[in-house]
């Protein structure tokens, strides 16, 4: 492919994906995936105009957003274990102590 | 390049295999009801967009995405649906039906307005140099940025993994005392 213009619509496509995930599911782990399917979309995106522009800046990006979507995992995850000891359940629904 | 007669319908076959296992594999996580086997789907996608960044010739990041998200996250995400063991928990009873017609309608609007955006508004991108995009692409290219016009985020990065570390521990912990 020479043309950055199907990678961008794959992009669109797999984000769009995530975002449909996170706002009818309701199990936090499956919503979380979905954040995580996001994130690799965008990097996609990133890296197409990297290649495109010839500048290593975007390769960087998603360098360092690959650390910061490691260090969400490591939070999130625990955060998902806390509540889960608390309430014995993952559906997020029922999981609204700071809704008013 | 020199795999077959004719290398660019070799990479456009490449580059639409990939992303057809990716875009099918991203619904599959969604769609499916047991947390594991989203979790397998996943690690098909992860493998699919690292093969699209090597059609894009970034060798570094494509190694990364591997080992960073199908072998270090994905190993997080199965271990702890394996703690929690939610099989034989009570079922989870996903949200009422409007609400999933709600989230797709609004999903498939976004989608349309980012191909149109895309696909026919932008449609005057240069090429890739293929030469370019493979010089920095290499290990030794990205790490020498890292190391020299990057290296304050790079350190920075280390003082965010360490304090994810001590939440992750002290989140998880029973009691703290």
């Amino acid at each position: 492919m020479a043309d950055i213009q199907p990678y961008l619509i794959v992009s669109a496509t797999m984000f769009i994906i995530g975002a449909g995930g996170v706002l009818a599911r309701r199990n936090a782990i499956i919503v979380f995936m979905s954040i995580e399917l996001m994130l690799n979309s965008v990097n996609l995106t990133l890296v197409a105009f990297s290649a495109q522009l010839g500048d290593p800046t975007g390769q960087m990006f998603v360098f360092f957003v690959m650390t910061v979507a490691a260090a969400e995992a490591a939070i999130g995850l625990a955060i998902i274990i806390a509540l889960f000891r608390r309430k014995q359940t993952l559906n997020l629904d029922e999981i609204n102590i700071l809704k008013w | 390049m020199n795999a077959g007669t004719s290398p660019v319908t070799v990479e456009a076959l490449t580059f639409y295999l990939l992303s057809a296992v990716g875009i099918l594999s991203a619904l599959l996580v969604v769609t499916r009801r047991n947390p594991v086997i989203s979790a397998l789907y996943l690690i098909l996608n992860f493998f699919c967009l690292s093969g699209l960044y090597l059609t894009l010739h970034a060798q570094f990041i494509a190694v990364i995405q591997i080992l960073v998200y199908a072998g270090a996250i994905m190993v997080l995400f199965v271990f702890v649906i394996m703690l929690l063991n939610l099989g034989d928990e009570r079922k989870l009873i996903d949200g009422m039906s409007w609400k999933k017609v709600v989230a797709a309608g609004l999903a498939f609007g976004l989608l349309m307005e980012l191909i149109y955006v895309l696909g026919f508004l932008g449609s005057s991108y240069a090429p890739i140099d293929a030469q370019r995009a493979t010089e920095i692409g290499t290990v030794e290219f990205v790490g020498s940025q890292l190391f020299t016009k990057f290296l304050f985020p790079f350190e920075i990065t280390s003082l965010i993994l360490t304090a994810a570390i001590v939440g992750a521990v002290v989140l998880a912990k029973r009691k703290i005392d």
